[in-house]
Order: structure tokens, then C-alpha cells, then sequence
């Protein structure tokens, strides 16, 4: 083991670790603007407290988002600093475009739309709440198109006299077709998580507490939180075969990694189950679809996809002697589980949605079951989706101009990596606990009893109570 | 002016917003279990910062991104060559923010003193190390012909990087007492007033030495007549805070951080990292730079949106201004 091992494991479990809190703040934070938006639409008591309900688990999440993205954002000068060094003119801007348009505009909102219940007029209250939501998924899109110019760098030359990658063309890089479809499929990803944390609770307190007086605002959530669930899954699936063309087209060795497809053919059979020798060169047994991968890859039935021995030996010609696979077993399985886990997820919120057809209740203990497991499933989805993406263009940290291996930090030794590694996991671990106890705790406590907090006023500077106070 | 030296501009205007703002954040989590005798008291001190902190912190995560957007090898050699400070900032920072948020998310008593603690932990590790890190910055450090850090981290913890350590630490103490006084009512804001002085007479004799023993390792005009400023403005502040006139304490000690970052910004120019082994290892504003054409259009974009985050932000202040005090802390 050396420091570039431990530095890769440090950035695959703290980038894991973000990506578990990101989804849930992106898409709950338009759930909660638009369950507020019915609110104030229609006067509805029900939606206001559905809105301080996930408000808080949203409150709860969106807390470890926020401290788990400043390491990532000063792990790639601790641990990969060849790597700034080599792609800073390029990558450093829309990092620092992410935190000055995005982070700026949703921290501030957010604060005020938590302490602001009585202290803004409900309509710039509301407003702060979609300011902050819209921050949320703007910073998504910088943060995409950074992440797609390591898997299909555009937009730059190689200056042979310092050596290092130079913008050309900043346009190219925030339209990288890479981005422009990651962008979306990340988007419904997050949504899946979402929706399924709505049903999952709501389900919850339906199934559990039959004669709540909160029935009405339960059913709501479930049934709006399945649609979302399935309108994701369904965006989710079309941009993934988007993505999975554009990809055969960019990384060919990460599609025939995905597949654990090792010749070129024409056409090629989707494996629904493949299992390869140890090393990774010969496939043992298998059950396939035939046609499918050449339609997913380049949208014609009949279409070439390309081999991972023929594609090694294509890149040894290209950029000299060593190993351009990536490790099969990894690609195939997560590529896999990605697609299995949200599909899974979807399959629930549509059982759910029919058993809330005509009026009638959920009810019984397999359901529920399943609505706990529910947005567990999207999940994990979204980890192994990163786990493929990130794993499947290795050795290449920049696709095709830097291998992972040249981009790590010289200057820092093993001892220290080992020592940020196992502090990060500590801590990290520590407060998932801590975390999701909390989020049982406040999703089991159910939706609060509101009184509409008072409008603002500034005569009564007198000791009224805040309307939510740390 | 050249793009480098307005980068160079920006970069040091976004870590003195960055410490003007969360340096009182960090004094009022230091001064925690100095003022807040009961939980009441300290959910007021958390309450003023409530709204604003995490918006405070942004100020550094876009200072960062700054850097490695116009200075790429600043920031990959600062980075990877301050390896462990950074790495304890990082640990009390995660700490911290999360404590603001789930302190009051259970009635124990247990449980609220262990935040407390990440709290007070959280806020004075950075405190410190901020101050230890940017001295090192100034006095240089041994960085070989590649621009790679060489030294170990016995290296950063020399007297003049610990006396800067110490003056940061007071500095947003100070400050934060002054801050607590502005923002509450009732007991706990004349305590804050009271020992905001006290603190203010130990920072203002750390401060002259730090700035001092600064100005003979490096110097400017400039950043002679910045650090008088800092002394001045300090000074001036605990005045004001002494006749607690309030407004005027924080407005002095607020452009007392601000100068002092500034005094060693200056300082520094036209190096961004100075190296004490090989000169030819030193980075500069240009030799760190990225090219005229990203700085080109980083420039636009911070033009543009500088003005308008300046904007919402002050008016997120300008809606939290009221006081608070043990009164308006609700019972949940
Ligand atoms: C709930 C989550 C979820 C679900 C159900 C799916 N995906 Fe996905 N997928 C992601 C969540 C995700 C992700 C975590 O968001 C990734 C990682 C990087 C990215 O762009 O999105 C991803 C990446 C990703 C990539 C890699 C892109 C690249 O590396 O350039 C492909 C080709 C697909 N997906 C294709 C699909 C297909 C064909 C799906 C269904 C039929 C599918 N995904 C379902
Ligand atoms: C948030 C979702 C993301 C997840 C879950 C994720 C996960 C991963 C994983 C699992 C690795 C492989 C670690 C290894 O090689 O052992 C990796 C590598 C890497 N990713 Fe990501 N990644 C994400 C997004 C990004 C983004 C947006 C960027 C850039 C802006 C990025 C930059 C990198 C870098 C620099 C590496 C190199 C280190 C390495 O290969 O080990 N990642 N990431
Ligand atoms: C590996 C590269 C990444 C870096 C450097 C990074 C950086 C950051 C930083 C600095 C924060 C804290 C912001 C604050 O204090 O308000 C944050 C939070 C967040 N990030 Fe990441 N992030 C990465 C990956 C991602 C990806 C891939 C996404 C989305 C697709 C994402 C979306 C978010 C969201 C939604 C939050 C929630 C809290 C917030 O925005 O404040 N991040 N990230």
C-alpha cells in the first residue's frame, strides 16, 4: 500500500460520503418549496405542516452536505495536487463560479428561510426557500461539468512548454455534451431519493397510525412522493441511454467495461449476468440479451461496440505500454446495481400508488417493509452509478491526458494520508450514526402542530419568542 | 493593472471578508462556555450567528476556489504542503457546522454539552491555526525547485507562526465578544461588553507585536500604513466599546481584521508563496497563475456577481438585526 492507494480510497469514501447527503438536499429542496407553494396557494394547513416535517429531516441532511463538500473542495490541493496543478486553468473555474453563483445564494437563503418564519413576509419567505433550492441544483450543474471534462476533456490545449492543460474555450467545457446529459440523469437520481424519503415516512405513519388525524396530509405525501419517485425513475432511464451512447461515443472502454464485453461484435448482446475469470479476460458463463447493448450503445441494433481486449490494445498503440482496463468485476457489478436498486425503488412507489387507489389505505406489514427499504434503494443506486462512472474511466484521472497515478500529491507521505483517511472515516462514521438516529427520531415524531407564525412587525420589539430558534 | 494583481487583489479581499465575518462566528463559538452561564444563555450567543454562519463559511469555500481558479500552484503547494493544519481545520469545521444544527435537536443535557464542546473545540482550532498558516505564508517556507513543499510540520510551528496563531485566536475573540454585545440584551450583553475590553487590551499587544515582528521580515509602504491602520482601528474599537457605544466597537474591531489581513497581503505582494530554500521555488502572482484568458473570464463572473452576494447578504443582516436575549429563546 502505498500514499496513492490511501489517497484513493480517501477521495472514493469521502466523494461516496457527500454524494449519500447531496441527493437528498437537491431534491427535497424543491419538494419543500413546492409543498410550501401549495401552502400558500391554498390555504391548507396540511401542507404547511408537511412543509416544517420534511423541512426538518431536510434541515438535518442538508447540515452534513454542507461540512462534507468543504473536504472535498480542499482535497484536491491536499491529496492531488499534480492533478490541480495540471487542470487549475481549466477545472478551478467553475469550482469557484459553483461557490460564488451557487453556495453563496443557497446558504444565505437557507438561513433565512429557517430563522425567518416571523421575521420576512411569508411571500419573501416562500421565495427563499426556492432561492435556496435553485442554488442547490445550480451548484449540481458546476460541479457536473467540472467532473465531465475528467471524462471527456474539451475546451483546452496541452502547452508543451509548461506542460500543463489550458482553457481554450470555457463555453466548450460548460456545454461538454458529457455535462449536458450527466446534468439531468444526476438531477432525477436525486429526485428518486427524494420522492422515495417522502413515501417512506409517510407509508410509515399511514400503516402504523390508522386514525391519526394527519391521515389526509400522510396520504398526500405518499401519493406525491410515489409520483415523483416514478416520473424520476422514467427521466432517469431515458438519460441513461442517452448517457450510455454519448459514452460508447467518448470512454468506448468504459462501455465494454460495463458490459464485461471482451471482443468487439456487431452486434453486441446486453449481459443481464456474466461470470468472467479472476483476471478479467475470459468470460466463463453468461445469459444475454441479444441486440440490446449495440441499441444502448449506439442506437442501432446491428451497431459495433468494442472490446476491452481490442480496445487495450488499440490504446497501448495510442499512449504507450501499460494497462488501460479498469477493474471489470467493479465496472460490471455497479453498473449493474445502479440499474437494479432505482428500478426497485420505482416498483415500490407504483405497489404504493396502488394501494392508495380510491380512497382506500395502505396497510400491512410487507408494505411496510418495503416503504422502509424504499429510499434506501435510490441510494444506493446513485453511490454504485458513481462508483461505475468514477471506476470505469480509471487508470485516467483526465480521461486520455493524465493518469490517476500522476495526479496525486508529491509532497505528502503515507503517514499523512493515513492519518486524514482514518480521521475522515471516524468522523464521517461517528456522524452517520448520529445522523440517522436523528432522522428516525424526527420522521417518527410525525408532522407538527402549526399555528401560522405571526407576520412581521416591528412595534412589538417585546419579548415575543423567536419562531424557531437553535 | 495586470489580471495576476487584480486576482491577487481578490483572492486577499476574499479572505478578509472571510475572516471579518467568520472570525466573530469563531469568537462567539470560543466564548461559549466563557459568557453563556446557562443553556438559555448560550442558545442566545448561537442564535445571533444562527442565520448567517454557514453563509460566513462560503466566504472561504470561495476564497479557495479563487485561488485554485487564478493561482492553480498556490493552491495545490499551500494545500498539499500544509497538509495537517488544514486537515485539523477541516475536522473542527465539520464539528462545528454540524453542532449549530443538532445542539438543540434533543433535550439532554449530555447531549447539548458534547456539542458545546464542538463548538467551542470547532471554532478555536481554526482560530488558531488560520493565524498560524497565513504567518507561515508571509515568513516563507522551504519549497524545492518544483514549487514542492519540503519541509516537515515541526517547520510551521516556529515562534512567529504561533505568535500569528495567538493573534487570530484573540482577534475574533475580541470580536466576538464585541459581536455578542451588539446582537443581545440583558446581562449576558454587558458581560460581552466588559470583557470584550479586557480581551481587547491582551489582542492589541499581540496584534502590534505580530504586525511589527511582521513588517521587519517583509515590508511596503502599503503595509506599514495598513498595519497602523489595524492598530488605529483596533484601538479606536475598544474605545468606542469601553463607552459601549456598540456599532462603533464592531465597526472598529471589523476593520481592524480586515487591515491586518490586508497589512499582510500586502506584505506578501508580489509573492504568493515564498520559498526559504531554493528562490527559484518561490510563487509569485505570475508564476502561479492560470492564463490571462480563464483570469479573463473569472473576472467577468466576479464583476458581475460579487456586487449582487454582497448585496443579499447584507440584507439578510439588515432582516436579523434585532437583539436578542433569554426571552425570545422558545421553550423547543
Ligand atoms: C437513482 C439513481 C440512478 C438510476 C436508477 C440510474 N442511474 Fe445511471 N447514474 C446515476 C444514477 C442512477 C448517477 C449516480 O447519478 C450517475 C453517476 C454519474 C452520472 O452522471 O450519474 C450515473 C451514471 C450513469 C452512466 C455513466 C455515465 C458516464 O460515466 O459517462 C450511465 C451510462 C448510466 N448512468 C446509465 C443508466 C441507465 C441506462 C439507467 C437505467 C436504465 C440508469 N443509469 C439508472
Ligand atoms: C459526487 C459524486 C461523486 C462520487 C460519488 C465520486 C466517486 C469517486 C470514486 C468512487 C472514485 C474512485 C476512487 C478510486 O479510484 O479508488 C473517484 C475518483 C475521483 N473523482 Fe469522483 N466522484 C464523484 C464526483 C466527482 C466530481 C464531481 C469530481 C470532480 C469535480 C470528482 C473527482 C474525482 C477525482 C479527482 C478522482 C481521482 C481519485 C481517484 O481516481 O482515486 N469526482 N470519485
Ligand atoms: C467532488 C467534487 C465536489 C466538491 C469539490 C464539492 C464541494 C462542495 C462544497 C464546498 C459544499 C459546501 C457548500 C456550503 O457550505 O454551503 C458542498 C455541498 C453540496 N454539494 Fe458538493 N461537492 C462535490 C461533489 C458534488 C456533486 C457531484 C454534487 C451534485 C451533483 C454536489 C452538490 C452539492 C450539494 C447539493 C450540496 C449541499 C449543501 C450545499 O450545497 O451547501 N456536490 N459541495
Amino acid at each position: 500500500m502505498d500514499a496513492l492507494d490511501v489517497a484513493r480510497w480517501q477521495f472514493g469514501v469521502t466523494t461516496v460520503y457527500h454524494f449519500l447527503f447531496v441527493p437528498l438536499t437537491i431534491g427535497l429542496s424543491v419538494l419543500v418549496a413546492i409543498l410550501q407553494t401549495l401552502w400558500h396557494r391554498t390555504g391548507d394547513e396540511k401542507y404547511l405542516k408537511l412543509t416544517k416535517f420534511y423541512g426538518k429531516l431536510f434541515l438535518i441532511n442538508f447540515a452534513m452536505g454542507v461540512v462534507t463538500g468543504i473536504v472535498q473542495e480542499f482535497q484536491f490541493g491536499m491529496n492531488w495536487s499534480d492533478y490541480s496543478r495540471f487542470v487549475g486553468d481549466i477545472f478551478g473555474a467553475p469550482l469557484a463560479i459553483e461557490a460564488l453563483v451557487a453556495f453563496f445564494l443557497e446558504s444565505t437563503f437557507i438561513g433565512l428561510w429557517i430563522f425567518g418564519w416571523d421575521r420576512l413576509p411569508k411571500r419573501l419567505h416562500l421565495a427563499s426557500i426556492w432561492a435556496a433550492a435553485i442554488g442547490t441544483n445550480l451548484s449540481a450543474y458546476f460541479i457536473l461539468a467540472a467532473n465531465s471534462f475528467m471524462q471527456n476533456p474539451v475546451g483546452y490545449w496541452v502547452n508543451p512548454e509548461t506542460g500543463r492543460a489550458e482553457l481554450t474555450d470555457f463555453v466548450a467545457v460548460l456545454t461538454n455534451k458529457v455535462a449536458l446529459i450527466t446534468f439531468p440523469h444526476t438531477i432525477a437520481g436525486a429526485f428518486l431519493v427524494a420522492g422515495s424519503l417522502l413515501v417512506a415516512v409517510a407509508l410509515w405513519h399511514l400503516i402504523r397510525n390508522r386514525d391519526s388525524p394527519d391521515t389526509p396530509a400522510y396520504r398526500f405525501a405518499a401519493k406525491f412522493g410515489s409520483w415523483v419517485t416514478l416520473v424520476s425513475a422514467a427521466i432517469v432511464v431515458i438519460t441513461g441511454d442517452i448517457q450510455g451512447k454519448i459514452m460508447t461515443q467518448v470512454q468506448p472502454m468504459k462501455m465494454a467495461a460495463a458490459e464485461g464485453l471482451y471482443t468487439t461484435e456487431s452486434p453486441a448482446s446486453f449481459s443481464v449476468l456474466t461470470v468472467g475469470s479472476l483476471d478479467g479476460s475470459r468470460e466463463l458463463f453468461a445469459i444475454k440479451i441479444p441486440y440490446l447493448l449495440s441499441y444502448l450503445g449506439t442506437g442501432d441494433p446491428n451497431g459495433t461496440v468494442h472490446g476491452i481486449n481490442d480496445l487495450q490494445a488499440l490504446y497501448t498503440a495510442q499512449y504507450g505500454p501499460g494497462s488501460y482496463t479498469p477493474i471489470i468485476p467493479v465496472t460490471y457489478w455497479s453498473f449493474r446495481f445502479m440499474i437494479g436498486f432505482g428500478l426497485a425503488a420505482a416498483a415500490i412507489a407504483l405497489l404504493v400508488l396502488w394501494t392508495h387507489r380510491k380512497g382506500r389505505t395502505p396497510r400491512g406489514k410487507w408494505l411496510l417493509r418495503a416503504g422502509l427499504v424504499m429510499p434506501v434503494l435510490p441510494l444506493l443506486a446513485n453511490s454504485f452509478g458513481w462508483i461505475f462512472t468514477e471506476m470505469g474511466r480509471q487508470p485516467w484521472i483526465v480521461f486520455g491526458e493524465m493518469l490517476t497515478r500522476d495526479g496525486v500529491s508529491r509532497s505528502v507521505s503515507l503517514g499523512e494520508v493515513l492519518t486524514s483517511f482514518a480521521a475522515f472515516t471516524l468522523i464521517y462514521a461517528t456522524l452517520a450514526v448520529i445522523e440517522v438516529k436523528l432522522l428516525i427520531r424526527y420522521a417518527k415524531a410525525g408532522v407538527p402542530d402549526v399555528t401560522p407564525d405571526p407576520e412581521p412587525d416591528d412595534t412589538d420589539d417585546a419579548d415575543r419568542p423567536l419562531a424557531f430558534a437553535y | 493593472m495586470e489580471l495576476t494583481t487584480i486576482w491577487f487583489l481578490l483572492v486577499a479581499v476574499l479572505f478578509t471578508g472571510y475572516f471579518i465575518l467568520e472570525g466573530f462566528d469563531f469568537g462567539v463559538g470560543m466564548l461559549l462556555p466563557v459568557l453563556g452561564r446557562d443553556d438559555r444563555e448560550r442558545r442566545v450567543m448561537i442564535n445571533t450567528i444562527g442565520p448567517v454562519w454557514d453563509g460566513n463559511e462560503v466566504w472561504l469555500i470561495t476564497a479557495g476556489g479563487a485561488m485554485f481558479a487564478a493561482f492553480p500552484e498556490w493552491y495545490a503547494t499551500l494545500f498539499s504542503g500544509f497538509y495537517l493544519p488544514l486537515l485539523l481545520i477541516l475536522l473542527a469545521l465539520i464539528a462545528r457546522g454540524v453542532a449549530f444544527e443538532y445542539r438543540h435537536k434533543r433535550p439532554e443535557a449530555t447531549w447539548k454539552q458534547r456539542w458545546d464542546k464542538a463548538i467551542f473545540f470547532g471554532s478555536l482550532i481554526p482560530a488558531i491555526l488560520w493565524g498560524v498558516a497565513f504567518a507561515n505564508i508571509l515568513r516563507g517556507v522551504p519549497l524545492d525547485a518544483d514549487h514542492e513543499y519540503v519541509g516537515g510540520l515541526l517547520n510551521l510551528l516556529n515562534p512567529y507562526a504561533l505568535l500569528g496563531g495567538a493573534t487570530t485566536a484573540a482577534l475574533f475573540l475580541t470580536h466576538g465578544a464585541v459581536f455578542i454585545a451588539l446582537k443581545t440584551v440583558g446581562d449576558i450583553r454587558h458581560r460581552a461588553a466588559t470583557l470584550a475590553v479586557r480581551l481587547g487590551v491582551v489582542t492589541a499587544v499581540l496584534a502590534v507585536a505580530f504586525l511589527t515582528w511582521t513588517l521587519t521580515i517583509r515590508s511596503s509602504t502599503a503595509a506599514v500604513v495598513l498595519a497602523v491602520g489595524a492598530a488605529l482601528a483596533l484601538l479606536g474599537g475598544l474605545a468606542a466599546a469601553k463607552v459601549r457605544r456598540e456599532g462603533w466597537a464592531f465597526t472598529g474591531t471589523a476593520v481592524a481584521i480586515g487591515l491586518a489581513v490586508a497589512t499582510l497581503f500586502a506584505a506578501l505582494f508580489p509573492n504568493v508563496l515564498p520559498s526559504t530554500l531554493d528562490p527559484a521555488g518561490t510563487l509569485t502572482a505570475t508564476n502561479a497563475a492560470s492564463t490571462p484568458y480563464t483570469l479573463k473570464i473569472m473576472t467577468w463572473v466576479a464583476v458581475i456577481f460579487t456586487p449582487i452576494v454582497l448585496a443579499y447578504q447584507g440584507w439578510t443582516y439588515w432582516v436579523f438585526r434585532k437583539r436578542i436575549g433569554v426571552a425570545h429563546i422558545p421553550q423547543h
